[in-house]
């Protein structure tokens, strides 16, 4: 059984580009695009890894991982985080509220698939 | 005989041109010409009501039956104009310093805006002046009468009421065409002005014309002349000397207190300097108009039979002797002294009834706040409207009552003095600052019942209100009560007897109680700025606010004055108070200055409520009444140093935290710019490196799959050259590099432009324009105009969140600038945004809508460098903004 992602972006390209990405290496990809109820998603789809955006509408990606994070039933999700603003305070701030990796876009394709089969395979 | 038609087509004809006058006069104003509508001659002429048909026919009536008394009357005024010139100047800057709209409002004004004292004010010259309207219809009545009666073919039809009627019917649709154009009554009515400067002409030329007739046509010389006077009765007669002083004084205080010399002399004054002029030209208008009265007196009662009425002397000596010409002509003489009587005193009244009887009424119905009923504006004018035609109903009504006769003859002398009862509390506010309220009330009160008592209702004869053995006898058999021999001083002549014992206690009892009660402060603050008006022009604080209040007294004022001249006051007070935009700090002096400029329009004290209603109860603050305990000169001088110091050390503080507060907020910016920068850049990079690696990477993508990535990978690449293109042209605009390329054309084809290249509008988005208002040609970059207000729509557009999205467009002309507000009908923009909106990567809310936040500063730029600007508007219900760009591009001016 393919392992799922859960891609929260709201740029309607870059989903396009990782969802792509992913599913040509057997990836199960499910989306969301905005911030308000992303904790909905993250609960219903139940994914191997969440790879979350920093800027999102309706809530920040920092705060939607604190909820990931507090939550004992998602707790130890691995989270991959890109953020388009590449300041070290972003990573800092990556870092204190417990996401796996930090990404800065543009990312190679390469790298964020590295990324994600490592995550998940440190997780197993 | 000169028929009843010609004179109903004269009357006509002669009516049409008044109205056309008074038109055209209205519409040069409008347009800023006619400077000479602002002439000295203009402001003497329309003094000139002060002859009304009363004296126009009845000074000869009166010369006829008391000799040269009739002098008196224009005796009065003569002295007041040369003697008290300095007074009137005073009432004048008064008048014009504190925007008194009537003799009410500045003796309410005078006396802590005290509303009790304007309704009882206004009540007393409704009272006072209704008869006399009747005695103008009466006027115009008998003289039509007279031709009826010469008019062999007609002489039934006519009957008196329905001349009347009509009469009284155009002169208040005249009155309310041009009397109640605008609702600020210090906005000079220019077309009633010029109406009456035309009308004393008339009468003067009528009068003078009669006179020339009876001397050298009828005499034979001036000579001849005077041997008639000799031979007439009517240098038999005994001149009394009280009656020759009583009815001077009377005349010259009612030149003064009566309402509609106050409408001509204060309200509708354009300059002080006028009265200059007004002070000899005046007297000389009286005098001319007073020349020819005793020749005409001695000559008709020798050639007319014993029976005729003296009154109408005028007009039948010219009858009598085949002159039909000079008849009509004698006939528009007293139609014109009649119908500017009745136009301004009806103007005068109304503003007094509306804005201290029917306003505070409304408003008081409508929950006692301006904030919440709809337009004060048209309820304001309405009033004044159907206050114009109840009054001059009233008139007519008081007409066809008494039935005309010898009683309404009488009635100008008692109107003369039911109006004097308002000189001591006006002389008194003016020259005596420990003149109170209450004084006033107790003396206008004391003397109106003097005068309803001993002269007003004794008028009417024997009536149920006040019988003939009251008359004679006193109430109740009281000798020393007799009306018209109070305490027993017989042998006076009622109307001098009235006069004397109704202003001498009004003034006693205003004095007295004056001194025995103490005013309140605001009365104090009033009385130092009416008495000392000429020392300084009014700088008593008495408003304390806060910023918040200033868009809810925008609102407000923009209900009464109209949104333009609202918008243009406080854009104004914000330029000179250094703030941008268009709310002005409320200080203290913005707020007195926004009182008087509402107290034009709805009377002091109204407009002292209303702004209380916003501004806080508290209508003296701590540091005033401190100022008014201790009057001692220096210690006033030093406290109002001291709090002006304060003042400006507040505002000061307050600037300074403004600028901390913008400076801080800039710097956050500056900080988020990095980031905003570094995501704008990044986020299209992304895409474009993606999709360019899988198109590299991924072997056996279909053509499909191919076209889409290219294609995504080109319109990214797109708006990353836009992105560029926005930093650069705001770097290029804000270093002044730019190149305008001016152009000519229509606002119309602009915005046209505009709103096709922003997407036009559809059911989900509407662009609600008036096409027919946009044709103003401008000289300006119009490529530059256009991609502002392409922003400003596509901004809509994008932030505009109600449920149908409406983008209103509204251009005007303000002297060379044009004005186009984008106004929406979504939630608008916080306040404490409305300054960082133009600042550049300021986007309201952390949405993404789409451009980089750099819309609005370009904007800004860009009508910088146009020489217009873009402002914010408050006070609108959605977001709104305003353009301002001037119709030629100065620097095209300078070069041609």
């Amino acid at each position: 059984m393919n392992k799922k992602v859960l891609l929260i972006e709201d740029e309607p390209n870059i989903i396009e580009a990782v969802s792509f990405i992913l599913m040509r290496d057997g990836w199960e990809v499910k989306t969301h695009s905005n911030g308000h109820d992303a904790m909905d998603a993250v609960r219903r789809r139940e994914a191997d890894i969440v790879i979350l955006d920093v800027m999102l509408p309706g809530r920040s990606g920092f705060d939607i991982l604190k909820d990931i994070r507090s939550d004992p039933a998602l707790g130890d999700t691995p989270v991959l985080m890109l953020t388009a603003r590449g300041q070290d305070k972003d990573r800092e701030m990556a870092e204190r509220v417990g996401a796996n990796r930090f990404m800065t876009k543009p990312f190679s394709n390469a790298d964020v698939l590295d990324a994600v089969r490592a995550l998940v395979a440190e997780h197993e | 005989m000169a028929s009843l038609n010609a004179l109903a087509i004269v009357c006509v004809l002669y009516v049409v041109v008044l109205f056309s006058v008074a038109f055209a006069a209205d519409r040069a104003a409008l347009h800023g010409r006619g400077a000479w509508l602002r002439s000295p001659i203009v402001y003497t002429l329309s003094l000139s009501i002060y002859c009304t048909a009363w004296t126009f026919y009845g000074a000869v009536g009166f010369a006829v039956r008391s000799g040269l008394e009739y002098v008196t009357i224009y005796l009065g005024p003569t002295l007041i104009m040369i003697g008290w010139w300095w007074t009137l100047r005073k009432m004048v800057r008064v008048g014009r310093s504190q925007r008194i709209t009537s003799i009410a409002d500045l003796i309410s004004s005078r006396y802590g805006k005290s509303n009790t004292l304007a309704v009882f004010v206004t009540l007393l010259a409704v009272i006072g002046t209704t008869p006399y309207i009747a005695l103008q219809l009466q006027s115009v009545t008998l003289s039509f009468q007279i031709f009826a009666e010469n008019d062999l073919l007609q002489r039934q039809t006519v009957s008196q009421q329905s001349i009347a009627f009509w009469v009284a019917g155009g002169l208040a649709v005249f009155t309310i065409l041009f009397g109640t154009r605008n609702l600020d009554a210090n906005e000079r009515h220019h077309g009633v002005v010029m109406a009456i400067a035309l009308e004393a002409v008339v009468k003067l030329f009528a009068l003078l014309a009669v006179g020339v007739f009876v001397v050298w046509g009828l005499s034979g010389g001036i000579g001849e002349t005077l041997a008639r006077i000799d031979a007439s009765p009517i240098k038999n007669f005994e001149v009394s000397g009280s009656r020759w002083v009583g009815l001077t004084m009377l005349s010259a205080a009612a030149f003064i207190c009566l309402p509609r010399m106050f409408q001509v002399m204060v309200v509708e004054n354009e300059d002080e300097s006028h009265l200059r002029t007004a002070a000899w030209a005046f007297p000389a208008y009286l005098m001319a108009m007073s020349l020819f009265v005793v020749p005409i007196a001695a000559v008709g009662l020798e050639k007319l039979p014993s029976a005729s009425n003296p009154d109408l002397f005028v007009l039948t000596l010219p009858l009598q002797e085949g002159q039909d010409g000079l008849a009509i002509l004698s006939f528009l003489g007293g139609f014109s002294s009649a119908t500017s009587m009745v136009i301004v005193a009806a103007i005068a009244l109304s503003t007094m009834v509306s804005n201290h009887i029917v306003m505070p009424i409304w408003l008081w119905m409508s929950g006692g706040t301006a904030m919440v009923s709809g337009d004060v504006r048209n309820v304001a004018l309405l009033a004044r409207r159907i206050s114009i035609a109840g009054i001059v109903f009233l008139g007519y009504l008081y007409f066809r009552v008494s039935g005309g006769g010898a009683a309404l003859a009488a009635i100008g002398l008692i109107s003369f003095v039911g109006v004097a009862q308002f000189l001591p509390a006006l002389m008194g506010g003016l020259f005596w600052r420990g003149a109170n309220r209450v004084g006033a009330l107790a003396g206008l009160v004391t003397g109106a019942a003097i005068w309803l008592y001993s002269l007003f209702l004794p008028s009417f004869g024997d009536t149920f209100l006040m019988p003939q053995h009251v008359i004679e006898h006193g109430p109740l058999g009281i000798d020393w009560l007799r009306p018209q021999a109070l305490f027993g001083t017989e042998g006076l002549d009622p109307i001098v007897h009235a006069f004397m014992w109704s202003v001498f206690l009004n003034t006693l009892v205003f004095l007295v109680v004056s001194l025995l009660s103490f005013p309140r402060p605001v009365e104090r603050l009033q009385g130092a700025q009416f008495v000392n008006v000429f020392q300084h022009s009014g700088t008593a604080g008495t408003w304390s606010g806060g910023l918040a209040q200033s868009e809810d007294l925008l609102i407000m004022s923009q209900r009464i004055m109209g949104p333009a001249e609202a918008q243009a006051l406080f854009s104004e007070a914000a330029k000179r108070q250094g703030i941008a935009g268009l709310l002005p700090e409320p200080t203290p002096d913005f707020l007195q200055e926004l009182e008087r400029v509402l107290s034009g329009s709805v009377g002091a004290a109204t407009a002292h409520a209303m702004i209380s209603q916003i501004v806080g109860g508290a209508t003296v603050s701590v540091e005033d009444l401190m100022a008014v305990a201790d009057e001692t000169a220096q210690i006033m001088e030093y406290s109002s140093r001291l709090e002006a110091k304060t003042e400006e050390q507040a505002r000061t503080a307050r600037q300074l935290r403004e600028a901390n507060d913008k400076l801080t907020q800039l710097s956050v910016q500056k900080d988020a710019f990095l980031s905003q920068i570094s995501h704008e850049l990044r986020t299209p990079m992304t895409s474009i490196r993606a999709f360019s690696e899988i198109m590299r990477d991924t072997e056996g993508l279909t053509e499909d799959e191919q076209n889409k990535y290219s294609s995504i990978i080109h319109d990214e690449a797109v708006r990353l050259t836009r992105l560029l293109d926005d930093l650069l042209d705001l770097s290029v605009l804000e270093n002044a590099q730019v190149l305008l390329n001016w152009q000519s054309g229509t606002l119309e084809e602009v915005l046209d432009r505009a709103v096709s290249a922003a997407g036009g509008s559809d059911p989900d988005f509407q662009i609600d324009r008036l096409p027919q208002r946009e044709h103003f040609e401008l000289r300006s970059d119009l490529d530059r105009l256009a991609q502002v207000f392409i922003n400003l729509i596509s901004n809509a557009r994008k932030y505009c969140d109600a449920k149908d999205p409406v983008l209103k467009i509204r251009a005007k002309r303000s002297d060379d600038r044009l004005i186009i507000d984008f106004i929406d009908n979504g939630s608008g923009i916080p306040m404490d945004k409305q300054t960082l909106i133009f600042e550049k990567f300021s986007r309201i809310g952390e949405t993404k809508a789409g451009g980089a936040g750099l819309g609005l500063a370009i904007c800004r730029e860009v009508m910088a460098r146009l020489s217009g600007a873009i402002t914010y508007l408050p006070g609108q219900k959605g977001a709104a903004f305003r353009v301002t760009v001037p119709i030629d591009s100065p620097s095209v001016k300078a070069a041609g």
